[in-house]
């Protein structure tokens, strides 16, 4: 059990942020994020896109800005939980709560921000009936650990850059990889594109074009995947596990069923300290919504440091806040 | 003003208008419409969450552009008029067209 003082849940640029204004109370943070790097949306969508509206940089690439959010937080000494969502929320009888991620980890906190954007990025997935049926039973969104993989038949679809990626990392550990994709030809970075048309060449890789996944078959476990072709006949391949890879999109999740008041995907906050309606939960950033919300950036930054001082009567209820700025002795001295 | 329909996932077709004169891209008219769209990205043609199929109409409005390509071919479902409606236009060339909301239905 990891214990904090705040449990942050979204590693975006205002759940970073909100280390920051929470360091300055003395408190102290963990972050839980989906995606397996911090940054959100910045570093997941638009790494390399610059971003205009950040008081004080004229102009600063979204990765930029990540890192140096990171930068400024080091001092507060913030922990992470990556690759993992928060499935359950349990209050305790003392006001705490135990959150446990999707990797069952648990932390114990005394305030819950919920700073997740636009929600959890989840892989989309295909249309196929009964593809519920085969999830975790052969068919997989992600590749966590390779070596599941070894010695394995596995098919990968998809046509970006991770679905020529994995085609290419994989080869070296499955028995078997074919990598299936629906035109003649791959849009993702022209050299792992080539790497992959080099080893379907050295026979390394099954790659099929111009196809559609149709079908899953398998007893308990998924052991046949159906195609059809551009003429629209089918054929079957027998496999162990099949990774669709069609990206990511971001989903509310879990957080739905929180007992917080949602409004098209939002949660709704009081504007005094951005609380939502349930005792010790606070909302922030582009997650939240209340009347004349703006989803900028910096509008996120302004909430996480209002919502510090509100939060900071829960961590420590027997202190009085007494307000400082930075300049005066700097960050170490919080 | 331009005037052009809009099908939802569910089937149901509405006809919308807008002005062709200010700038605004198909996704932000979808959006202001209280049509599911995510528009993760603000408009960038990086996320894909403004998937639509053109169904008539797809003469005026051109090709998709590399970028935009780049986000369609990756997507799990995929039809030949598929277009980010981040990147099209309001314009006198949407007149009559009608759409169709693909993708998930958020």
């Amino acid at each position: 059990m990891i214990t904090t003082d705040i449990c942050i849940i979204g590693a975006g640029p205002v759940g970073l942020f909100a280390v920051f204004e929470a360091g300055l109370l003395k408190m102290r943070c963990h972050l839980i994020d989906a995606l397996p790097q911090v940054g959100g949306q910045l570093s997941e969508i638009y790494p390399q896109k610059p971003i205009y509206d950040i008081p004080g940089y004229p102009e600063v690439k979204a990765q930029e800005l990540v890192d140096n959010l990171m930068e400024q937080i080091k001092p507060f000494k913030p922990t992470f939980s990556l690759g993992e969502r928060v499935d359950h929320l349990s209050k305790q009888t003392d006001g705490s709560y135990i959150l446990t991620t999707s990797d069952k980890t648990q932390v114990h906190a005394q305030v819950v921000i919920i700073a997740g954007g636009l929600g959890c990025f989840e892989p989309r997935k295909p249309v196929l009936e009964n593809l519920a049926e085969f999830e975790g039973k052969g068919v997989t969104y992600m590749v966590k650990n390779p070596e599941q993989f070894r010695d394995k038949k596995v098919i990968l679809a998809g046509g970006g850059d991770s679905a020529l990626d994995w085609a290419i990392y994989l080869s070296d550990i499955a028995e078997k990889v074919t990598l299936v994709h629906r035109n003649e030809t791959f849009r993702g970075a022209p050299d792992s594109a080539s790497k992959v048309f080099n080893l379907a060449n050295e026979g390394k890789i099954d790659l099929i074009l111009s196809a559609n996944l149709k079908k899953l078959g398998g007893n308990g476990h998924l052991d046949t995947v159906y195609l059809e072709d551009k003429s629209k006949s089918q054929f079957s391949i027998e496999t162990d596990y099949l990774i669709p890879l069609f990206g990511l999109s971001p989903k509310l999740g879990p957080i739905a069923d929180w007992g917080l008041t949602i409004d098209r995907n939002a949660i709704e906050v009081d504007t005094r300290d951005y609380s939502t309606g349930v005792d010790r939960i606070f909302a922030i950033g582009d997650i939240n919504t209340y009347p004349g919300k703006l989803k900028l950036i910096l509008c996120g930054f302004h909430e996480a440091a209002i919502m510090m001082h509100s939060a900071f009567k829960f961590v420590y209820p027997d202190q009085k806040l007494s307000f400082k700025y930075t300049t005066v002795n700097g960050v170490n001295s919080f | 003003m331009v005037t052009f329909t809009v099908e939802d996932h569910a089937g149901n077709r509405q006809s919308i208008e807008a002005p062709d004169d200010m700038g605004l891209s198909l996704m932000e008219i979808l959006k202001a419409s209280e049509y599911p769209v995510l528009a993760t990205c603000g408009g960038m043609a990086l996320c894909a969450t403004c998937h639509i199929e053109v169904l008539e109409g797809k003469e005026g409005l051109g090709d998709a552009s590399d970028v935009e390509l780049d986000q369609l071919e990756a997507l799990p479902e995929y039809y030949p008029t598929s277009r980010l409606a981040c990147q099209i236009r309001i314009s006198e060339e949407l007149e009559g067209a009608v759409v169709k909301l693909r993708g998930e239905d958020n």
